[in-house]
C-alpha cells in the first residue's frame, strides 16, 4: 500500500472525529472530557493547591522546607495502604482491614527484632509475609465461600486487632533499637543531594523517552501521535518541576530515601496496571466480572492477588510506621488509619465503583490527607479537628464520584 | 451450492444436550451439528433455549448431561478460556464487554500481545484492521465502550471473536442491534467466514437473515429439536410453524424425519 502525502493517520480518518488539531483544541477537549465527568486527577490537583494556599495563609510555616520534608515522610506508611486500597478498588471491592493489619505487621517487626533478637530483614520479612498470608486468607473466603469483601475485611479489622494486642502481650509499646537501619532509614536517611537532581533529570529524560519512542512506533505504524512540541513541553515542565522540588527540600534536610521508596512502588503499580495483562483484567474485573470471565480471564486469580498486594502493602506500611516511630505500640495503625487510606485512594480519584483509577491516586490522595493533619497540627488544633475536616474531604471526594460517575453515563464515558 | 454435511464429519457435534435451572429444564435432549463451512441458524421463540444452548457450548455453563463433539473428538467444555483455546469463539447475546474500557482492550481482552509490556500500537493497528474488515462506523478507539451505540458494541462483540483463528463461531442474535448497512456487513461476513471453511452457529430472530446465508435451520421449541430444515427448499411458513408449534404438521414431522434420515446415511 502506498501511503498519500498528508492523508490522516489510520486513527484519525472518520470524518466525525473532534481530533484536536493546535493546542487551544486540546485544552478545550480537555475542558469537555472534565464536564462529561471524567474527572481523572483534576479534583486532587485543584484539592492539594487549595489546601497548601489556605494552610499557608493561616500559618507561614506550613510550606517551609522543613514540614515539607516532614509531609515527605509522614504520607508513606499511611501511603502504602493507601496503594494496597487503591488495586482493591479497581476490581470493584474493599479491604477495610488494612489498618489493623498494619498494626500487626508493626507488632511482629518489634517482636522479632526486639524479643527474639533477631537480625532486622527477618523482623521485616516476617512482617510481609504475615500481610500476604492475610491477603490470601482473604481471597480464599471471597472466591471459595462468596463471602463479601466489605464483611470478611470488617472481620478481619477486629480480628487482626486482637492478634496485634496478642503479639504485644499486653505491652503498651515495644520500642525498636534506635541505631537500627529500619529506624534510621525512615527518620535519617535522605537522598544526597546531587543524587537527587539526576533522579529528577532521569524522571524528566524517562518521560520524553518513553514518549518519543511511542510516538515514533505509532507513526510508523500508521497512527497519529504526540506532537514533538507537546512532549518536548511536558517533559520540560515534569524537569522544571521536579528540580524545583529537590531544590526546596534540600533547602533543609532533602529528599528522603523512604519517600523515594514510596514513590518507586507507585511507579511499579502504575506500570503493572497500565501495561500488563494483569493490570488489564484488573481494570476488566472492576468493570465487568462476567465479561471478563468469558473473555477467559481467571477472575478468581484476580481477585486472589489483588487482595494479596493489598495487605503486602498494608504490611509494609505498618513496618514504615513502627520504623518512623522508632517503635510499635497498641494504637499503630488503629484509629482514623484505615479511614485515611481509604479516603486518600478516592479523593485520588480511583472510583469506589471498581474499574476506574490508578496508582498515583494513593500518592496525590495521602499527600491531600497528611496536608490536612499536618495543617491543623501547626494551628494547634488537636485530633477532633482533623477527623471532622478528613471526614468532610472524604464525604466531599465520594460525592465528587459518585457525581462524576451519573455525568459520565449521561454523556457515554463509561 | 450442495449440502454436504454427510461427506465430512461435523466440526462439532452435540448430543443428548440437558440443563435444567433449578425447576425449569432450559435444554432436553438437544442434538446439533455444525459442519466445517456450513452455517447453521439456530431459530425459536422467546425462552426457547437458544441463549442457553449458545454459554453450554460458550463454557459459560456446564451441561447437566450430554456429549459434545469437536473435529472427531470429545470434548469436555469446562470454562471459556479453555473453549477459546479449543478454537470456539463467541458473540454473546449480552456482548459481555467491559464498559468501563475502551475499544482496543475490550477486542483483545484476555489475549493481549505481549504480556508484560502491552503492545498498545500493534493491538491498535490490529484493531483497526479488523474494525475496517467489517466496514465499522467506530470513529475513535480510546473512547470507553460505554461511548459507543448499541450497534457500534455489536460490531466491537463481533471483531472480537474473529481475533485468533477460530474454527467454530457462534453468534447470538448478532444482528438484533444493527442498521441496514451493517447487517448486510455481517451476513456478508458470515458468508466468508463460511467460505474460509469455519462452523458458523447463528441464533437469530430474522426470518429474511437466515434464509439469506444458513445451510440449514435448526429449529428448538420449549428447550427441544423441533426439526432441522435444508434453508433452501424450506419455506418460511414451515419454519414459523415449527417455533410456535401452532402447526404440528406433517411438514415438520416430514422434515425432521428427513434431516434424522440423512444424518444416518
Ligand atoms: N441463568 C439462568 N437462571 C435461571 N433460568 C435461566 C437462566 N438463563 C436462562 N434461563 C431460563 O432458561 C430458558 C431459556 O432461556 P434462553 O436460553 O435465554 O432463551 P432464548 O432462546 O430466548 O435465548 C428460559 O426459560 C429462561 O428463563
Ligand atoms: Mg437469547
Amino acid at each position: 500500500m502506498t501511503r498519500v502525502e498528508n492523508a490522516p493517520a489510520v486513527d484519525l480518518q472518520d470524518e466525525r472525529l473532534l481530533a484536536p488539531k493546535t493546542l487551544g483544541d486540546s485544552v478545550r477537549a480537555a475542558v469537555r472530557r472534565v464536564r462529561d465527568g471524567d474527572l481523572g486527577m483534576l479534583p486532587v490537583f485543584g484539592g492539594i493547591i487549595v489546601i497548601w494556599t489556605v494552610f499557608q495563609l493561616l500559618n507561614r510555616t506550613f510550606l517551609s522546607s522543613t514540614n515539607l520534608v516532614n509531609l515527605s515522610f509522614d504520607i508513606v506508611p499511611v501511603g502504602f495502604l493507601a496503594l494496597g486500597i487503591v488495586c482493591v478498588l479497581l476490581v470493584g471491592q474493599i479491604d477495610l482491614s488494612v489498618g489493623s493489619v498494619s498494626g500487626v505487621s508493626a507488632a511482629i517487626t518489634a517482636m522479632v527484632m526486639v524479643q527474639y533478637g533477631q537480625p532486622t530483614w527477618i523482623a521485616i520479612a516476617a512482617a510481609v509475609a504475615a500481610g500476604s498470608v492475610i491477603g490470601w486468607v482473604y481471597g480464599q473466603g471471597f472466591n471459595r465461600f462468596a463471602v463479601p469483601s466489605f464483611v470478611m475485611t470488617l472481620a478481619g479489622l477486629l480480628a487482626f486487632l486482637g492478634v496485634q494486642l496478642w503479639l504485644l502481650r499486653g505491652q503498651n509499646a515495644v520500642n525498636l533499637p534506635y541505631d537500627s537501619n529500619l529506624v534510621q532509614f525512615a527518620q535519617l536517611w535522605f537522598v544526597p543531594a546531587w543524587l537527587a537532581y539526576v533522579f529528577a533529570v532521569l524522571a524528566a529524560a524517562g518521560v520524553f523517552a518513553a514518549g518519543w519512542i511511542g510516538a515514533r512506533t505509532r507513526r510508523a505504524a500508521g497512527l497519529s501521535a504526540v506532537s514533538m512540541r507537546l512532549l518536548v513541553m511536558r517533559s520540560a515542565l515534569i524537569l522544571a518541576a521536579l528540580v524545583f522540588a529537590v531544590y526546596y527540600l534540600n533547602r533543609t534536610r532533602g529528599v528522603a530515601w523512604m519517600f523515594m521508596l514510596f514513590v518507586a512502588f507507585v511507579l511499579v503499580m502504575h506500570y503493572v496496571l497500565s501495561r500488563t495483562k494483569f493490570g488489564r483484567s484488573v481494570y476488566a474485573v472492576g468493570g465487568n466480572p462476567e465479561a471478563a470471565r468469558r473473555a477467559g480471564i481467571n477472575v478468581k486469580r484476580v481477585y486472589s492477588w489483588v487482595f494479596v498486594l493489598c495487605s503486602t502493602f498494608a504490611a509494609i506500611g505498618g513496618v514504615l510506621a513502627a520504623a518512623r516511630l522508632a517503635a510499635a505500640t497498641q494504637s499503630t495503625g488503629t484509629g482514623d488509619v484505615n479511614l485515611n487510606a481509604i479516603a486518600a485512594a478516592v479523593i485520588g480519584g480511583t472510583s469506589l465503583f471498581g474499574g476506574r483509577g490508578s496508582a498515583f491516586s494513593a500518592l496525590l490522595g495521602i499527600l491531600v490527607i497528611q496536608s490536612i493533619s499536618s495543617g491543623l497540627t501547626l494551628l494547634n488544633l488537636d485530633s477532633s479537628y482533623r477527623f471532622m475536616v478528613t471526614g468532610a474531604v472524604l464525604v466531599v471526594a465520594v460525592a465528587l464520584d459518585s457525581f462524576a460517575r451519573r455525568s459520565r453515563q449521561a454523556h457515554g464515558r463509561g | 451450492m450442495t449440502i454436504t454435511e454427510s461427506a465430512a464429519p461435523p466440526v462439532l457435534s452435540l448430543r443428548g444436550i440437558t440443563k435444567n435451572f433449578g425447576a425449569v429444564a432450559a435444554l432436553a435432549d438437544v442434538d446439533l451439528d455444525v459442519g466445517a463451512g456450513e452455517v447453521v441458524a439456530v431459530v425459536g421463540d422467546n425462552g426457547a433455549g437458544k441463549s442457553t444452548l449458545v454459554k453450554i457450548l460458550a463454557g459459560v455453563y456446564r451441561a447437566d448431561a450430554g456429549a459434545v463433539r469437536f473435529q472427531g473428538e470429545e470434548v469436555a467444555l469446562e470454562s471459556p478460556a479453555q473453549v477459546h483455546a479449543l478454537g470456539i469463539a463467541t458473540v454473546f447475546q449480552d456482548l459481555a464487554l467491559c464498559e468501563n474500557l475502551d475499544v482496543k482492550a475490550n477486542l483483545f481482552l484476555g489475549r493481549e500481545l505481549r504480556p508484560f509490556l502491552l503492545d498498545d500500537v500493534a493491538m491498535e493497528q490490529q484493531s483497526w484492521e479488523l474494525l475496517r474488515q467489517l466496514s465499522a462506523k467506530i470513529p475513535t478507539l480510546k473512547v470507553p465502550v460505554a461511548a459507543l451505540s448499541g450497534g457500534q458494541r455489536q460490531t466491537v462483540a463481533i471483531a472480537r471473536a474473529l481475533l485468533g483463528d477460530p474454527k467454530v463461531i457462534l453468534l447470538d442474535e448478532p444482528t438484533a442491534a444493527l442498521g441496514v448497512a451493517q447487517t448486510a456487513e455481517v451476513l456478508n461476513l458470515v458468508e466468508r467466514l463460511r467460505d474460509n471453511g469455519l462452523g458458523v452457529v447463528m441464533v437469530s430472530h430474522n426470518m429474511a437473515d437466515v434464509r439469506a446465508v444458513a445451510d440449514r435451520v435448526a429449529v428448538l421449541r420449549l428447550g427441544r429439536n423441533n426439526g432441522v430444515f435444508d434453508a433452501r427448499s424450506v419455506s418460511s411458513e414451515d419454519i414459523v410453524a415449527a417455533i410456535t408449534g401452532a402447526a404440528d404438521n406433517a411438514v415438520s414431522k416430514r422434515a425432521s424425519r428427513l434431516a434424522a434420515g440423512t444424518e444416518e446415511s
